[in-house]
């Protein structure tokens, strides 16, 4: 079931288009539900199908085209880490190294304690800030340096996301 | 229209057209692969590559529109360049496995690559590999690293069967079709993806590695399963039924087929064929010569007509005979003297009788329907009952027709519906006097309020206003002041007004007299008044019959059963002769559908074993019992004299007068809703394998209304007992909150409901 907070949300989004397109809505619906239960299960896809008025498998399109969404569980925190030529150049081997160091996980895996995953990202637009990954889709963290991870880790763990 | 140049031929095309529908109408072949013309234009194959004078590239052909003065070439060095390139990477994931792959020597990729495809690859690296997937007993997508992904299946599901159950998941090179969640395919069109598939990855289950293309033969038939009449090439070798495909006609069955006209095949070669004559005797079925099975039948007909009188022999037969077995079936009761014959098994009202002034039919060519505003449906289950009109109101409905439901239950017409009254059985009448009523004010320029108010608003504002009766309506206990009432609807608003015949030839058999006429006993008075003798041709009388616990008693308690049947069925229980027959495929017939197309057929296989076709049967019964005029030596002499100064048109006319029109009183208690599920019409389907491993074909439920459920104390998925008459099932009870209150919905015509009464009437349903 979709909560409460999910549906207030899609009905706002729901506004925003003609009455005859409301699968308009379907991404941001579904970036709701990944937002709330930190990935998309075929159980949310069903609902926001049911809830928008679209068949099943055209959420299901939407939500297997875009990386952002998650099929899978994932950590509590999720690190999308750029691997493409800007980061690369300036050292993304090193913060996934580092990464592992510190979490004992590589690209695509979660930590035991389902707190920390991380995931392989492409180019943010920012490659000013090489390397860089983002906090959940979110907050983007650039000129990455073990001292910078560690602070940010250590943040995370404070609970500041 | 404007004019074009394809490859310097000069071309008049309509405005809004594109290169590829300009080139098709000039005969000139553009290669292409997800370009199909009933569907939406996707232009993601690429293939139509085709060069176009003043542009810098080439241009697909299928997205392409016209203009004037524009000059294309299809096969210059720049388009034929392009289409290579295409097909080059087409190629690059596709596995080449065309000698096991069942679409090889049918399929448009090898086609094209044998005219466009180099000799040898240049890609070395591995392939991309998609996992085959489950999607259901009819459609197989084992080898989906076959898909060249040009959604044609996602777009006819979308399109035409109006659920998009495939769709394309992934991006780029993980793209793959697929199903959500490893979900079935559980349209009753989905066959046609078969058919739409331009490669192999979508291919026939059933059909899976029996036979390549090239070995088999292909006969024209007409389908026996519904009353649309559509066109199918049926591929046989061995003198079996391997497969069967439509014959393309855009007045009939466009270009598509239902599910049930395509895999009904298997039911052909069942293992319950009949293929010898028997006859019991001291209670055991022995296996006979024809002539002493005929001998025994006719022995026992003129023993009772001559000691009892032939009026106490009565004839049954289902309307998926061919219209020579009908005919001859009554010119020989009517020979022996009996006017007892009917093939309307599952009508309970019969008040009709006399008043009606022809045939009833359709009341409008197929085609019509497609070019309707408004439509009225009345008590029709139409998306089971009648898949491919379904999907023909649909498109029209996607052009703006409004479509407006009155019936006793609420399934998904996957439409968009206008305005709908669901009421019970009971209340149908009401609800179209009120419609009728509605529609008089409306035409005064005044409006009333309700679902039939609106109901009739709709209809007051269309041009070309359609109104059809279900087989619902048309099983239903008053279903003469439901067509006295709809007659009324349809002249208050200038419209048509027609019936969806239930059967291949629900025309036909009334036009070869399949009725009993002022004299005789109809199917059910034959049935409640029991014979000493019946003949039946073709017919299951536990699942045909409007009453199945009545058939039973009676055929149990006459002294002789005469069975023309292809299969052995529950006959063997109360029968005493079975005549192996043979189904439409291994005879030549006539169908008359529900338009009034007069088809004509050819056998396509030889009758397996002893079975014989219908109308040799009955001719040679005639002759055992000397009756004058059965000397036909072909089915087309038989054709020819049943429709011998028949002027079909002249023929069909729904028109009837003199019924009164009177609601009835509500009924106290459950109602009995009951649709015959669309795996269960007639024998041969009941019997085809595929078909009955569909969610379709799922065991009948005992649907009731949530509220009705809790009323009397049961939840849903519990097992209960539901009683009817004198007997009674056990079945699973299951919610459906669309279902109006005071009905519970139970399916008629399968074996698991047969111990039930009649398809209406007072049932009780209690915890088991």
């Amino acid at each position: 079931m979709l909560s409460q907070q999910i549906t207030t949300l899609i009905d706002k989004e729901l506004k925003k288009y003609p009455a005859d397109q409301r699968q308009s809505a379907v991404m941001a619906a579904l970036r709701f539900v990944q937002d709330e239960k930190g990935w998309i299960a075929p159980d949310d896809m069903v609902d926001i199908a049911a809830y928008i008025g679209m068949p099943q498998m055209a959420v299901y399109e939407v939500a297997t085209f875009y990386h952002m969404y998650n099929l899978k569980p994932t950590g509590k925190y999720t690190l999308t880490v750029c691997t493409n030529l800007s980061c690369q150049l300036c050292g993304s081997d090193d913060t996934l190294a580092h990464l592992h160091k510190k979490l004992g996980i590589g690209l695509g895996e979660v930590t035991t304690d389902g707190k920390y995953g991380i995931r392989e990202g492409e180019c943010m637009g920012a490659c000013v800030d090489a390397p860089m990954f983002t906090i959940n889709n979110k907050k983007l963290c650039g000129r990455l340096t073990p001292q910078k991870i560690d602070q940010i880790l250590a943040d995370l763990e404070g609970g500041q996301a | 229209m404007i004019n074009i140049e394809i490859d310097g031929k000069q071309i008049q095309t309509e405005n809004g057209a594109t290169v590829m529908e300009a080139a098709q109408q000039a005969g000139i072949t553009i290669p292409h692969l997800c370009y199909h013309k009933k569907l939406s234009i996707a232009g993601n194959c690429r293939m139509c590559m085709v060069q176009v004078e003043k542009a810098p590239k080439p241009l697909p052909a299928c997205a392409t529109p016209v203009v004037e003065g524009m000059k294309v070439f299809t096969h210059s060095e720049q388009a034929v360049k392009a289409q290579q390139g295409v097909m080059e990477f087409l190629l690059v994931n596709h596995p080449l496995d065309c000698p096991i792959c069942d679409q090889g020597g049918e399929c448009m990729l090898q086609d094209i690559s044998v005219g466009y495809g180099g000799v040898h690859s240049r890609y070395h690296e591995e392939k991309r590999v998609v996992l085959g997937k489950d999607i259901g007993p009819l459609v197989a997508a084992e080898e989906m690293s076959r898909c060249i992904n040009c959604t044609r299946c996602v777009r006819f599901g979308q399109e035409i069967a109006g659920q998009m159950e495939l769709g394309q998941a992934f991006r780029g090179e993980h793209a793959e079709i697929m199903s959500f969640v490893s979900g079935t395919v559980n349209s009753e069109l989905s066959g046609n993806m078969i058919d739409l598939c331009p490669v192999g990855a979508l291919t026939s289950k059933p059909f899976r590695y029996k036979a390549r293309s090239w070995e088999l033969s292909r006969r024209r038939s007409i389908s026996a399963h519904d009353s649309l009449g559509s066109g199918l090439a049926v591929h046989t070798m061995n003198n079996r039924v391997l497969r069967v495909l439509p014959i393309e006609n855009d007045d009939i069955n466009e270009c598509w087929l239902s599910d049930k006209d395509r895999f009904a095949y298997e039911g052909l070669n069942s293992a319950e064929r009949l293929t010898t004559p028997m006859i019991k005797q001291d209670g055991k079925w022995q296996e006979v010569e024809w002539q002493v099975a005929l001998e025994y039948a006719t022995n026992g007909l003129r023993h009772i007509a001559n000691g009892m009188g032939a009026e106490q022999i009565g004839a049954l037969a289902t309307a998926y005979s061919t219209l020579e077995e009908l005919y001859l079936l009554q010119k020989f009761m009517r020979g022996i003297g009996s006017q007892n014959v009917d093939f309307r098994l599952r009508q309970s009202d019969f008040s009709v009788d006399g008043k009606q002034q022809g045939a009833p039919w359709l009341g409008m060519p197929i085609a019509d329907i497609s070019k309707a505003d408004r439509l009225l449906i009345v008590g029709s289950f139409l998306r089971k009952d009648h898949p491919l009109l379904a999907a023909r109101i649909r498109q029209a409905v996607k052009k703006g027709a409004q479509a407006n439901i009155i019936h006793s239950t609420d399934d998904d017409l996957l439409m968009k519906v206008a305005n709908k009254a669901i009421v019970a059985p009971d209340a149908l009448v009401e609800v179209l006097m009120q419609v009728s009523k509605a529609l008089a004010v409306e035409k005064q320029g005044q409006s009333a309020s309700g679902e039939a108010a609106s109901i009739a608003k709709s209809l007051a504002s269309g041009e070309r206003v359609v109104v059809l009766l279900g087989n619902f309506a048309q099983q239903h206990p008053q279903a003469a002041q439901l067509q006295a009432l709809a007659q009324q609807i349809a002249a208050l608003c200038k419209g048509k007004f027609g019936f969806l015949g239930e059967a291949a030839n629900s025309v036909g058999a009334y036009l070869a007299q399949v009725t009993p006429g002022a004299k005789g006993l109809n199917a059910a008075s034959m049935l409640a008044t029991p014979r000493k003798v019946y003949v039946l041709l073709n017919v299951e009388a536990e699942l045909d019959c409007a009453n199945p616990q009545q058939a039973i008693a009676a055929m149990q308690a006459a002294d002789l059963v005469i069975a023309m049947s292809a299969y052995k069925n529950h006959a063997m229980e109360y029968a005493d002769v079975l005549l192996p027959i043979a189904p439409f495929t291994e005879t030549s017939g006539t169908f008359i559908s529900t338009e009034g197309r007069v088809q004509s057929f050819k056998g396509a296989v030889k009758p397996q074993g002893e079975a014989r076709p219908a109308w040799k049967v009955l001719r040679v019964l005639g002759n055992l019992l000397k009756l004058d005029g059965f000397d036909q030596d072909t089915s087309e002499a038989v054709r020819d004299e049943a429709m011998n100064g028949v002027d079909v048109a002249a023929k069909l006319n729904n028109a009837i007068d003199g019924v009164e029109v009177q609601a009835a009183p509500s009924a106290s208690g459950l109602q009995r809703v009951s649709e015959v599920p669309i795996y269960a019409t007639d024998a041969v389907v009941r019997r085809s394998a595929p078909l009955q491993a569909t969610a379709d074909a799922a065991p009948p439920r005992a649907w009731l209304h949530s509220d009705e459920l809790k009323k009397l104390g049961l939840q849903a998925g519990e097992s209960v007992k539901i009683s009817q008459g004198q007997g009674s099932v056990k079945l699973l009870a299951a919610a459906d909150d669309k279902l109006p209150k005071g009905v519970a919905r139970i399916a008629a015509g399968h074996a698991a409901t047969a111990a039930l009464g009649a398809m209406f009437g007072t049932i009780t349903v209690e915890r088991a």
